[in-house]
């Protein structure tokens, strides 16, 4: 634990349920499970993490890894818009500087919601009510938990959105979504989300509906008003390159389950789950000769309903065969430590991944 | 906003006039090609040449077809005198025709009815936004539960039962049965309360397959609304639920409907035929069923110009509101 309050972000061996949260947020063993009529769809299943004030948390994987629901269980959002009988199924626990969020009052979590945590969705445009204004939207967002007049709280959206950039903020500010780009509807959103100072933001895919020009912009607004409000922020993203500069840890999921987690440096320089291996060589880069391909992760992601058993990633693997017996055929394999704060789930002995690391996939990265 | 009036505007009068034409074009052409003689039908079969020439002449058949054409646009908006056959009638603006069967001037029993239609209408579409509404919403936030199920096949039975049964089941139950209500037609200028009654069991029979329809399409439309990102917005600032769905997923849901309820309206105004007969209403749609059985031409001549006008009109203000709701709208 002592590593961790330097650091700040991110792990810790799973704990379990003791009741001790020391970190700004921590999750335990969060799991989320959606009924539906093919089976018990295991979006999550058992996710650990902490974050620190001050510090940004990466959650990488493809689609369909877990990673917005897990924001989503965060914000208390899993079963929302879920009328009728079958809803999500939610345990495990969410520390929230020091409230636990899942066995608390939902109306308290609401008054959370928007206030200590807000988020900021993938593709502002169809998160954005089409038929309210910019101004309207930020306003209705700062009176939920402020008690004030319409003019104070269209001040304070004027000045939101002059603070994220937005040009004649005063004009803009009755403009409809409709009327903006895309880049500035995503400024909007972020105004929107940190118009009440929360201590945790949550970007899902923030950049990902927008033009690689405005993505820089948009990394850079976030990490700029995470160091002037001091929140936690969580980032989502299948984009290695946009956690890459901003996030102090990452965590990496695979199937509904953490595969890897450690410091950003670590997971980046020296990967040790065959996944995480995939996602780097998936990355192009500039500096890498033109002639050589991309190496793709083979395969498709893998049904939640039915994970493939052992190491839910095996089917998909090109070093499945490496540890022996068929173990990884067989046997699911749990977070282990890997280096100081970094861990990994393979079968594979450390000495094999480090082998195959430097010598088979580092070169052709 | 001002530009999309006007445009809006501007192509509702440009609408009407093509209206005007193509009916001409379906009511004079097209007989005529079919070897049907407007004048002989006028007259009676058992007619003879002389009388039924006098009444080609005083109806200007004989003419080219451009200037029935112009002689008929005219009628409408500046009335007409018909002569020949050594009378001469003068028919004011707006001038329909009279009656093949009564001689009657058209236009004056079309205003005549026309209140009783609206009356029933209008009461019908208050009930059945209320209920179809309502029942859409609790539907759709219900889903899957026994309220839900037992709302949609109740809706069922609304959208699929015809007016003539669930009428004369009501006539049958509530005023003859039951004796509740005097169902028969009292003008209004009568008697008020004797109104109401008598159009209490049409509006509630005619609600009932609208309001089947719209809590159909109110369900349908809300569950898709409550799956869109900027209702998860909402939640994500903190909202409550409640004001989620009546604030951010209602205005949504209202869109499609407002269409509907236009289109709906309109087409009414040109009478409820199934209902105004089965309760013996006095409205546009009784008669208009006279006139097709009798082939009263000009009647129902009158009876789809207004039809047509009413759902111009009920169009022209959906497309207001339209774009007083829709931002996006005002735009295009």
């Amino acid at each position: 634990m002592t590593e961790l309050s330097k650091s700040g972000a991110a792990v810790g061996e799973p704990t379990g349920t003791s009741p001790a949260p020391k970190a700004f947020l921590e999750v335990r063993d969060l799991k989320v499970h959606f009924p539906t009529d093919d089976g018990l769809v295991k979006s999550v299943d058992g996710l650990t993490f902490q974050l620190e004030k001050g510090k940004t948390l990466g959650i990488v994987g493809e689609s369909g890894s877990g990673k917005s629901v897990t924001s989503l269980g965060i914000m208390g959002l899993h079963t929302a818009g879920q009328y009728g009988k079958r809803k999500a199924q939610i345990s495990g626990e969410i520390w929230l500087d020091g409230t636990e969020l899942l066995s608390a009052d939902p109306d308290h979590v609401r008054k959370l919601r928007g206030r200590n945590m807000a988020m900021i969705f993938q593709d502002p445009l169809s998160a954005l009510h089409p038929y309210y204004t910019i101004g309207q939207q930020i306003v209705e967002a700062y009176r939920i938990h402020h008690d004030v007049d319409k003019k104070t709280a269209k001040r304070r959206a004027v000045e939101m959105l002059d603070r994220v950039g937005i040009p004649q903020p005063d004009k803009r500010v009755d403009s409809y979504p409709h009327e903006f780009s895309g880049g500035m509807r995503q400024r909007a959103m972020i105004a929107m989300s940190l118009v009440n100072n929360p201590e945790l933001l949550i970007a899902d895919e923030p950049t990902t509906a927008l033009d690689v020009t405005v993505q820089a912009q948009i990394l850079d607004l976030i990490r700029d008003l995470q160091k002037e409000f001091g929140s936690a922020v969580i980032i989502i993203t299948h984009d290695l390159g946009v956690v890459a500069e901003l996030a102090d840890d990452l965590l990496v999921m695979y199937g509904g389950r953490c595969v890897e987690r450690g410091p950003a440096e670590k997971v980046f320089y020296e990967p040790r789950h065959p996944y995480t291996w995939g996602l780097l060589g998936s990355m192009p880069r500039l500096d890498r000769d033109q002639q050589e391909r991309l190496i793709p992760v083979k395969g498709s992601p893998p049904s939640l309903i039915n994970l493939p058993s052992g190491c839910a990633f095996n089917p998909r693997c090109p070093y499945a065969d490496v540890p022996k017996d068929d173990v990884t055929r067989t046997v699911r394999p749990e977070l282990t430590e890997v280096g100081g704060r970094h861990w990994a789930a393979c079968h594979m002995s450390q000495e094999q991944r480090e082998r195959i690391w430097t010598e088979e996939i580092a070169p052709k990265l | 906003m001002l530009a999309y009036l006007i445009r809006r505007l501007f192509a509702a009068v440009v609408m009407l006039v093509v209206i005007i034409l193509v009916v001409f074009g379906i009511f004079f052409l097209v007989p005529k090609w079919a070897g049907v003689d407007i004048a002989t039908s006028f007259v009676g079969k058992q007619a003879d040449p002389a009388s039924v020439e006098a009444v080609r002449q005083k109806l200007g058949l004989g003419d080219p077809i451009f200037v029935q054409a112009w002689e008929f646009f005219k009628a409408i908006f500046a009335g007409r005198t018909y002569s020949g056959g050594g009378d001469v009638t003068e028919c004011a603006a707006p001038c329909f025709g009279y009656s093949f069967r009564s001689e009657q001037a058209v236009w004056p029993v079309l205003t005549e009815r026309f209140p009783v239609t609206l009356a029933l209408a209008l009461g019908a579409a208050v009930l059945w936004l209320i209920f179809g509404l309502a029942a859409g919403v609790l539907s759709a936030l219900k889903r899957g539960t026994l309220w839900d199920r037992g709302a949609m096949v109740v809706a069922l039975a609304g959208v699929s039962l015809p007016i003539y049964f669930t009428g004369l089941l009501s006539l049958a139950v509530f005023s003859h049965s039951l004796g509740w209500i005097n169902a028969e037609f009292v003008p209004l200028d009568e008697s008020f309360s004797g109104w109401f009654g008598g159009m209490i069991l049409p509006w509630i029979t005619l609600a009932f397959l609208y309001a089947a329809m719209y809590a159909r399409i109110t369900r349908a439309t809300m569950m898709e609304i409550l799956g869109e990102d900027y209702i998860r917005t909402a939640r994500a600032k903190g909202l409550k639920e409640q004001v989620v769905i009546r604030k951010h997923a209602m205005r949504s849901t209202l869109t499609p409907l407002l269409t509907m309820l236009g289109m709906d309206l309109g087409a009414l105004m040109g009478g409820a035929i199934l209902t105004e007969t089965t309760f013996s209403l006095p409205g546009l749609g009784q008669k208009v069923l006279d006139a097709i059985q009798n082939q009263d031409l000009p009647f129902i001549l009158g009876v789809v110009l207004i039809t047509s006008l009413a759902v111009l009109i009920a169009n022209l203000v959906v497309d207001v509101l339209y774009a007083v709701i829709d931002p996006r709208v005002r735009l295009a």
